[in-house]
């Protein structure tokens, strides 16, 4: 069921997030997604643990909050989050990238482990939100569904097929979030695909928008739950840092997909220990 | 549904489209889960009399292929059974990665019909012809590609799905006046190939309107004393192996017949079967040329790729007179 809001809690799972993230990161000893895993940590840490209305002990429940990750390469901050919260062991973290897992660099669909859809592929996930949203319209469930989204996913034209269709359906129960870290696969997104304003283009299809820090959790738990009582959708225009929380990756384009040594892993261990000290 | 002769001749006239309407509305009245949903193509599919009667289970999605079958994913993740409609070539080729991934690795119980396909489209040209669909729809593991016989067979097709759990490709062809091959109503079962005409000398595997043309072209053939067995192999994926595997066993020379391409459609689906097995018969995969052809009136385009029955029949004398 749904956890009363406090900040401090949250910021210690927000470390421990990131430190299972690296953990998990080098421990599988290839390459794995850590910018983007690492820009929507807050994010997923208000909404498992302020948010979303979802048991632990019954993850098919009829009525639970629908999470879809669109973003599938942010898995690792995904994998932590549901680790944090209870959803997946110690097994399965440990099982990260290797052979034959069920725990790869983009979810797999889970039930009994709350994953609710398979993505890899961008601009799949807010169809498929939008008709869970319908589902739950059309019967008459008080459910609200969740996508986690890119802003490099928004260069995708499905995405814009799903946006507009949101927004004719009137599906007040569904909230877009999209990680604005302005980095995609090849650099910074200003000069990939150039958004002049996102904000105004989800506006101009009929959404609400909020445009937030996207690791603060008090502007994260304002603006996570819908309007009560609206028909427009909302999207939560999320402003993060790529690789937030770790020196040596923020906003650096390589470590949208990189690959930790002792030493680099030693240092961002260090300086995560450093970070939830100084918040105690 | 009763299915009885005036329906069946009602069926033909309005065709494969005003048919596949027609069914819907009746599964909808057993099943309340099942839903209709198109691309803007609602009016075009048959679906005015559904829409009609149950304004709220017919969702548009605009022209937007590719989130159609991703809204219909959703739709089908929480329990209902989403019939969607567009034209051929628009669901299995531009949303062929949202059915791979939704439909295919997620198994969505989502069923994509596919209105026009084949050369149906006439004047509309090759943009609108369903030419690789089935080539396309077939690699994607874990979805069931079907290609009806006439209009008694997609009453027969969109009833069977509503109660099949997984995701569908069914594929209309043919247009209004579509010829009847059951005159009556008749045992259906998906991945389960009906013989319709036994012959010693020549087996003819078909599926969608190939098989009435097909029937046709094994009268023609009769004519010339050459007698041909006749296979609707409605279900393209899962292929009815067994059935395959008798026919070989009989030592009849083989020929597959489609309104597809020649690449990747029924005569692969077969050809490749029939690598697997140690004894060997001459197979003749006829079909639509490798290319993008001219445009013309549905009949006129049939009979120039000889898939009429006369072109088929004439195909099958030269395969023979080569053995």
């Amino acid at each position: 069921m749904k956890q009363e809001y406090c900040e401090s809690r949250l910021k210690k799972i927000a470390g421990e997030m990131r430190t299972t993230m690296i953990e998990m990161g080098y421990a599988c000893g290839t390459s794995a997604h850590f910018g983007g895993g690492l820009s929507m940590v807050e994010i997923l840490a208000t909404l498992y643990g302020s948010v979303l209305n979802y048991k632990v002990d019954d993850t098919r429940w009829e009525d639970r909050d629908r999470f879809i990750l669109s973003k599938g390469h942010g898995v690792l901050g995904y994998y932590a989050a549901l680790y944090v919260f209870g959803l997946i062991g110690k097994k399965e973290i440990e099982s990260y990238q290797q052979n034959e897992s069920e725990f790869i660099a983009h979810p797999i669909m889970n039930l009994y482990f709350g994953i609710e859809s398979s993505n890899g592929s961008l601009g799949h996930g807010l169809s498929l939100g939008v008709g869970i949203a319908l589902a739950a319209k059309l019967k008459a469930k008080e459910f609200n569904v969740y996508v986690m989204m890119g802003d490099g996913e928004c260069n995708e034209g499905s995405v814009w097929e799903a946006v507009m269709s949101a927004s004719h359906h009137c599906l007040g129960n569904l909230v877009a979030i999209v990680d604005r870290n302005s980095m995609q696969n090849d650099g910074e997104s200003k000069d990939i695909m150039n958004f002049h304003s996102l904000e105004d283009v989800w506006r101009g299809f009929g959404w609400n928008v909020h445009s937030i820090d996207g690791h603060d959790f008090g502007s994260l738990k304002d603006s996570l739950l819908p309007m009560p009582n609206t028909s427009q959708p909302t999207v939560i225009i999320a402003n993060t840092v790529k690789g937030k929380g770790i020196s040596f990756m923020e906003n650096v384009a390589s470590w949208h997909h990189g690959t930790l040594t002792q030493k680099t892993y030693e240092q961002a261990i260090e300086e995560l220990r450093i970070d939830i000290h100084d918040n105690q | 549904m009763i299915i009885n002769e005036s329906k069946i001749n009602l069926w033909s006239k309005l065709g494969s489209r005003a048919t596949f309407g027609q069914a819907l509305l009746s599964v909808a009245e057993d099943n309340p889960n099942v839903l209709a949903m198109s691309a803007d193509l609602g009016n075009s599919s048959g679906l005015k009399p559904f829409i009609r009667k149950y304004p709220s289970k017919f969702i548009n999605v605009g022209i937007a292929e590719q989130n159609l079958i991703g809204v219909a994913a959703g739709l089908a993740k929480e329990g209902f059974v989403p019939y969607v409609t567009s034209f051929a070539p628009f669901l299995s080729m531009r949303a062929s990665e949202q059915i791979r991934m939704e439909l295919g690795y997620m198994q969505f119980n989502v069923k994509v019909v596919a209105l026009g396909s084949g050369l149906a489209m006439g004047f509309l040209g090759n943009s609108h012809y369903g030419l690789e669909d089935v080539s396309v729809m077939r690699a994607i593991p874990g979805l069931t590609v079907v290609s009806p016989a006439d209009c008694t067979e997609i009453v027969k097709v969109v009833q069977v799905a509503a109660h099949h759990k997984g995701p569908m490709y069914i594929r209309l062809t043919g247009g209004v006046n579509n010829p009847i091959v059951y005159k009556n109503d008749y045992k259906y079962e998906l991945g389960k190939a009906i013989k319709l005409k036994d012959g010693d000398d020549i087996a003819i595997v078909c599926s969608g309107t190939m098989v009435h043309q097909s029937l046709q072209a094994a009268a023609e053939l009769a004519e010339s004393n050459i007698h041909a067995e006749v296979i609707n192999m409605h279900t393209i994926k899962p292929l009815d192996t067994a059935k395959l595997e008798a026919l070989v066993a009989s030592g009849k020379p083989l020929v597959s017949v489609e309104e597809h391409t020649i690449v990747g459609g029924l005569g692969s689906a077969i050809a490749e079967f029939l690598t697997t097995l140690k004894k060997h018969v001459p197979h003749k995969i006829i079909g639509l040329e490798d290319k993008f052809g001219k445009t013309a009136q549905y009949e006129h385009l049939l009979k120039l790729h000889g898939l009429n029955s006369s072109g088929i029949a004439n195909s099958v004398r030269l395969f023979l007179d080569d053995l």
